[in-house]
């Protein structure tokens, strides 16, 4: 490619720690193909086409609409390694986000390395034969997160005689898993009516087998093009001493953000590190005083892992974003931008979070009310990363996470709340009290707040939709939402005071 | 020779076939024009330099820094073009302007060896502005007179002696936005040049004639040295049936200039910033109602928002004033219609073409005014459909009205909504902060481009010596299933089986002159010139047949690939050795069909003709339920019965019923597009520019139960097969949709009170109208302005402006008010 040539980064030189002896490939659809110089500006749908392979499409370059959707094979637990040898589980991600080198050594999967026309995978014999594709261009990214929950090992059948879950199918397809991906010609009910079709995966399946053995490990990862580089350091000590060395550089989790910077905004650096795979950054913990969450799981393991442990962040996954994104997508990263519209944030601001800031110079715990400074600001040095997030016991009993969008799969708050409430006497009823009161706001101020102003008009009133007027009024003053093509400022003003309304309603 | 509606022994047409490419699109292998490119060496890629004033002067254009980034190979600009600078056909698209009429226009193209390097060169380019006063909004065009094309008026009657004689009067207004097609695929062409000179265009294009038309104009050439292609598209709904020409002549003339292959493809923001929508709309109306609430009078005005140049918009108001009366008889009616000029895209066709827009307004005035008038909306509705005998305004009889009564009597017991209107108020009686609502709304679409020279076809079709069958037509792919319904098309006229026949990619080669494929008409042409062209061929194979069978060729009978004689099975020949004798004796084996649809007639200057062949007919009832805190809501149900006339192909037929059905949904009650309307840096920029600003219909919105039901016994005399136009119609199903929001919002307040319900309704728009209720008012709509008083006074007479002032003072509402 003739463009202009960047040095190469001083922080990496050739005789780095980590010794990379194998050239960046990717195993696709079983067969091994070479990188190439991507660095780490190429992303893995546009390198992907660029080899032929043409079925996953671009149709809207920020992993909103998931026809670039393709499967990888991850280590099937939150934490790598930790059930053991073997397990390995298949997730679907948007390769229009994330870099090709992120991938390097990895498995991917796509549309075409499922079935042939002549020979179709039973995905894509039920998405056929029901209708489910017409213009087409949507559909080889839905059969990849269709055939990603078709192997979901959690996935079974409900009990004859047996309702399924709200929005799952009677074969335990979990419609959520297609969240992130959008049709614009079919209506969606041919699609959901194959996704509830779809029986178990034969025993020999060639697919459902690769799952028996381990997913491939991470490995250290250089790649150079004229407009930059890309490392996977092979530690969390290279990856300090590599920011150190390098402040301008771009750290990198799901690229679920920087994706969207890279494809739209056309950002560039001269220095991509990738931290997602780090092992210190991929642990969860549950002690007594807290859970400790590594800031590099996907949110996807986050919440396998705490499975439901966390009310308040059980809350807070399904409508955040979509499948595809939250296979990708950490609390680090999202932590890491510090926009005011992630939906994570209020909701750690309600569990009083903590973060580890890790560099190499140390570790340091931050309040998360202290870690914000302004708009995607944050007092995170450029040599430090986030290393875990902390989420303190005991967790508040009443809690409440609500997000006003206009739409209810995969959209951006206009405004969220998330609420964390104790109360004195009964739980629930006239009788209660409110003892004690956190809750986080986004998308109402250049930075996620807590409303404080609200938590203390709480205290000590009935929980009631009397007890808590003053306290919604005065949840409905908080920050300064602003006019735009989300949502009015009057409305979400008027959603701030509604939400607490609200949770007194649903808490009955 | 039988008649066009008649079918055969075991016809193809009327199986439940899925898509011909499902294998194809579900494994990846379905190829799309920018897919193409990859399969080509060499090729170079168009990226284009988007100006950032809403309307502005180019007082300089200095393209030499682009050439000085590595890998930019040409910058293409107006002084390239050998021929006509112009994208469009009415001459008012200037393909390189020296003026920027819209935030987004492009000035220039820059080619570059790879996107990015094509990309850097278009930002390297400098240009020089000199910005110009700017109109974005409907009420700014009005009040400034910015009009473009005709104005017309749609008439019959006495609209002032119906509204002075009506027993109940009521005015008011209702603002639309428009609609981004977002289609999966974004415009996207690919251009070489062969041997000889003969350019070669692949492009997403809903009409590949006028593609070629255009790059050949752009480049001086003759239409037969330019050839285009369209394999198929990742959609189109509209928005490639003009807007394509443009993107496909910047590929073609860097394909001529540089004489290598280029490659022009939007990435999302390019095309939703530099490609039409669906047409924004206002309209201003007053009505009247008799004593026993029949419509005795109406009195409209609508402005649709037509962007910086014409395109369609003139056909598309049209249609809008066609379809202000939907089902329903007006006696007394008078709609004027005009084109605002602005500074925004140049908005274009999309599904349902103006019809939307025409037909919200009565649905929108009946949904208003039901609980005024103190009857159900369901009642009030069913009290004005047309009934047989009764013509629409512009003078065409409604043939087959009867089915408009029959599908709402069918509709009302399949989705048991007298049982379900009891439950919803036992729901909304037993919960405060959530309410239900169920409506019931109808749909008659009339089927043939307004232009009556539109609707012709061509098709070629051969038979080789096997008995393989390769047909081409002039309609293009899109999703909709026209490939699908034609291969059955074809399967029953030459009665083979349908694997016998491929399909070949459209092209202007092979069948000249072609229409767009739109106005839903692409499968009852197209498929009317297939079964003429396998018709030719089939009374040429009967000669033959009838020698060998030695029976008169009359007698001949082609059923699934076997030939045999009519009454007697004992003597037969297979297809393939009956096309094999038919060679040896030297009988030709293709031919090219065509096919003109009878019986039009339109004026466009009056608006009085019969326009439409047929009208498609529809019904559908939605169950809603809207949460008191936030107005979210969920669809919970939706019934529909629509009249398809006999179906082509049942499963195509209800992917594109529900698909539009949800569309529509979508236009309606979710997406929203938002410009920068202040006086900022910004004036005219989309502000909802990406897929993550402006939302479209996702798993969520989906209806929770979704039935729809194909009406029966439905043979539609004089179209192929006996079927009828399915493409558009659904979308306006989705007004049940809308109506039920109102139903539910009604229930939070006392009731017998108008509810208006902004477009689009989302939660937003719903959670005021909510709290309207709930306070026992109406929300102000639209304020009086100088603007829309400027509505009134534009067009209309002076008496009617009085009359306007009149029918204000006595308000139940300052939206609604009744004299």
């Amino acid at each position: 490619m003739a463009v202009p040539t960047v040095d190469a980064p001083a922080g990496v030189p050739d005789d780095a720690a980590s010794e990379v002896t194998v050239a960046p490939s990717i195993v696709v659809n079983g067969r091994e193909r070479r990188l190439g110089e991507v660095g780490g500006h190429v992303t893995l749908l546009d390198w992907l086409r660029t080899e032929g392979l043409t079925g996953s499409k671009e149709g809207c370059a920020e992993g909103e609409c998931g026809a670039c959707a393709v499967m990888v094979l991850r280590p099937d637990s939150s934490i790598d390694g930790a059930t053991g040898p073997g397990a390995s589980t298949w997730v679907s991600i948007n390769a229009c986000l994330a870099p090709a080198a992120a991938l390097d050594g990895q498995e991917v999967r796509t549309a075409e390395g499922l079935g042939r026309p002549d020979a179709l995978h039973p995905v894509q014999r039920e998405m056929a034969d029901r209708g489910g594709s017409q213009c087409g261009y949507c559909t080889p990214g839905f059969v990849c997160s269709m055939a990603a929950e078709y192997y979901r090992a959690g996935r079974s059948p409900v009990v004859d005689g047996q309702e399924p879950a709200h929005e799952h199918g009677p074969n335990g397809f979990d419609l959520h898993a297609l969240s992130g991906n959008l049709c614009r010609c079919t209506g969606y009910r041919p699609i959901r009516d194959a996704a509830y079709a779809l029986g178990a995966p034969d025993d020999d399946d060639a697919l459902l087998a690769r799952t028996r053995t381990a997913a491939p490990a991470p490995r250290p990862t250089r790649t150079s093009s004229p407009l930059g580089s890309f490392v996977r350091p092979a530690s969390l000590d290279e990856a300090l001493a590599l920011l150190a060395a390098e402040p301008d550089a771009r750290l990198l989790a799901g690229s679920t953000d920087w994706g969207v910077e890279l494809n739209l905004r056309h950002s560039r650096t001269r220095l991509t590190v990738a931290l997602d795979r780090l092992p210190e950054l991929r642990t969860l913990a549950e002690t007594d005083e807290a859970f400790e969450i590594g800031a590099s799981l996907t949110l996807s393991e986050v919440e396998r892992g705490l499975d439901g442990r966390v009310p308040l962040l059980a809350e807070l996954f399904p409508q955040f974003a979509s499948r595809l994104i939250r296979n990708a997508a950490t609390f680090g990263g999202n932590l890491g931008t510090a926009s005011p519209i992630g939906d994570s944030m209020p909701v750690l601001l309600a569990l009083d979070a903590r973060l580890v800031l890790a560099s190499a110079a140390g570790e340091r715990t931050v309040g998360l009310a202290d870690y914000f400074t302004g708009y995607r600001a944050s007092v995170r040095r450029p040599d430090e990363l986030i290393r875990t997030v902390v989420v303190p016991k005991p967790l508040a009993p009443l809690v409440g996470f609500h997000k006003i969008a206009k739409r209810r799969f995969d959209d951006i708050s206009s405004v969220s709340v998330a609420f964390a409430l104790t109360l004195d006497g009964p739980s629930t009823g006239s009788g209660s009290v409110v003892a004690q009161a956190r809750i986080g706001l986004g998308g109402v101020a250049a930075t996620p707040v807590r409303a404080l102003m609200a938590e203390q008009a709480l205290v000590g009133r009935p929980f009631t939709a009397e007890g808590v007027a003053e306290a919604a009024e005065a949840l409905g003053s908080e920050g300064t939402p602003l006019d735009d093509h989300r949502a009015s400022a009057r409305y979400r003003r008027a959603m701030l005071r509604q939400s607490l309304l609200k949770l007194v309603e649903e808490s009955r | 020779m039988s008649t066009l509606a008649e079918r055969p022994v075991n016809p193809k047409v009327g199986l439940e076939v899925s898509h011909e490419s499902a294998p194809l699109h579900v494994t990846g292998a379905a190829l799309y024009t920018d897919d193409l490119a990859v399969r080509m060496s060499g090729v170079l890629t168009a990226w284009p330099v988007q100006a950032p004033h809403a309307h502005a002067r180019i007082t300089r254009l200095d393209v030499e820094p682009a050439y000085a980034v590595p890998g930019v190979v040409r910058v293409l600009t107006a002084a390239d073009v050998p021929g006509v600078n112009d994208a469009g056909v009415k001459h008012d698209e200037p393909l390189f302007g020296d003026e920027v009429m819209f935030y987004g226009h492009a000035v220039c193209y820059v080619l570059g060896e790879s996107d990015e390097a094509a990309r850097r060169g278009a930002e390297a380019v400098v240009v020089a502005y000199e910005p110009l006063p700017s109109i974005l909004t409907l009420h700014e065009a009005i009040e400034a007179e910015s009009f473009q094309g005709h104005q017309r008026t749609l008439s019959r009657g006495d609209a002032e002696a119906g509204l002075a004689g009506a027993a109940h009067r009521f005015s008011g207004e209702l603002e639309l936005g428009g609609q981004e097609h977002f289609y999966l695929e974004t415009h996207a062409a690919l251009a070489h040049v062969d041997e000889g000179g003969q350019v070669f265009v692949q492009s997403s294009t809903q009409h590949p004639s006028e593609t070629q038309e255009i790059v050949a104009h752009v480049l001086g050439l003759a239409s037969h040295a330019v050839t285009v292609q369209c394999l198929r598209m990742g959609g189109g709904f509209g928005g490639k049936e003009m807007q394509p020409h443009g993107f496909a002549a910047v590929a073609a003339l860097g394909a001529v200039l540089t004489g290598r292959p280029v490659r022009l493809r939007l990435n999302r923001t390019q095309d939703l910033t530099m490609s039409g929508k669906r047409h924004p709309f206002h309209a201003s109306w007053e009505v009247g109602f008799d004593a026993e609430n029949r419509l005795c009078g109406l009195r409209a005005t609508l402005t649709s928002d037509g962007g910086w140049s014409l395109d369609l918009s003139e056909p598309v108001l049209a249609r809008a004033l066609c379809h202000v009366d939907n089902a329903y008889w007006v006696p007394d009616i008078e709609v004027l219609g005009r084109v605002a000029k602005t500074n925004k895209t140049s908005q274009t066709a999309f599904r349902g073409f103006g019809g939307p827009q025409g037909m919200i307004v009565v649905e929108d005035i009946l949904g208003r005014c039901a609980p005024l008038l103190g009857v159900s909306a369901e009642e009030l509705r069913r009290t004005n459909l047309y009934l047989p005998g009764q013509a629409t305004p512009y003078g065409q009889p409604v043939r087959h009205a009867e089915r408009l009564r029959d599908i709402w009597q069918i509709l009302l017991e399949r989705s048991d909504f007298a049982t379900r209107t009891a439950e919803v108020e036992a729901f909304n009686a037993a919960h405060l902060h959530t309410k239900r609502g169920l409506a019931i709304t109808p749909v008659k679409f009339g089927i043939s481009f307004n232009l009556t020279a539109f609707n012709q076809a061509g098709a070629l079709v051969h038979v080789y010596k096997d008995g393989s069958v390769l047909i081409n037509h002039g309609g293009t792919e899109m999703g909709q299933g026209l490939h699908t319904k034609m291969i059955q098309v074809a399967a029953t006229a030459l009665g083979v089986p349908l694997s016998h026949v491929r399909l070949a990619p459209t092209r202007t080669d092979k069948v000249p002159n072609t229409s767009a494929t739109a106005a839903s008409s692409g499968a009852d042409l197209n498929g009317g010139a297939i079964r003429n062209a396998c018709e030719q061929i089939r009374e040429r194979l009967a000669d033959v047949a009838a020698r060998h069978l030695n029976i008169h060729p009359n007698d001949v009978r082609f059923v699934d690939g076997v030939v045999t004689g009519i009454g007697f099975h004992d003597r037969e020949i297979a297809w393939s050795e009956l096309t094999q004798a038919a060679y040896f004796q030297r009988v030709s084996l293709w031919a090219a069909g065509f096919y003109r649809t009878e019986g039009l007639h339109w004026d466009a200057e009056r608006m009085q003709g019969e326009p439409f062949k047929y009208f498609a007919y529809g019904a559908s009832v939605s169950e809603v339920e809207v949460d008191g805190f936030t107005g979210t809501y969920r669809t919970r149900r939706v019934d529909i019965v629509h009249d398809v006339g006999d179906s082509l192909s049942p499963l195509i037929d209800v992917g594109q019923i529900e698909g539009g059905f949800v569309q529509g949904a979508g236009w309606l009650t979710l997406e929203e597009l938002r410009w920068d309307t202040t006086d900022g840096p910004h004036r005219g920029r989309l502000s909802t520019q990406s897929a993550s600003t402006y939302k479209l219909p996702s798993f969520s919105e989906m209806p929770e139960d979704f039935r729809v039901h194909l009406f029966e016994r439905a043979t539609e005399s004089g179209v192929v097969y006996g079927s009828k136009a399915v493409g558009e119609p659904p979308l306006m199903l989705a007004f049940s949709v809308r109506e039920a929001l109102r139903q539910a919002a009604a229930a939070f307040g006392p009731g017998g009170m108008e509810v208006d319900l902004g477009s689009p309704a989302t939660p937003e728009a719903v959670y005021w109208a909510v709290e309207a209720a709930r306070s026992g008012r109406a929300e102000p709509a639209l304020a009086t302005s100088a603007a829309s008083e400027a509505y009134a006074a534009g067009e209309h007479s002076g008496a009617v402006a009085t009359e306007h002032a009149v029918s204000e003072s006595a308000s139940t509402s300052p939206s609604l008010a009744q004299a």
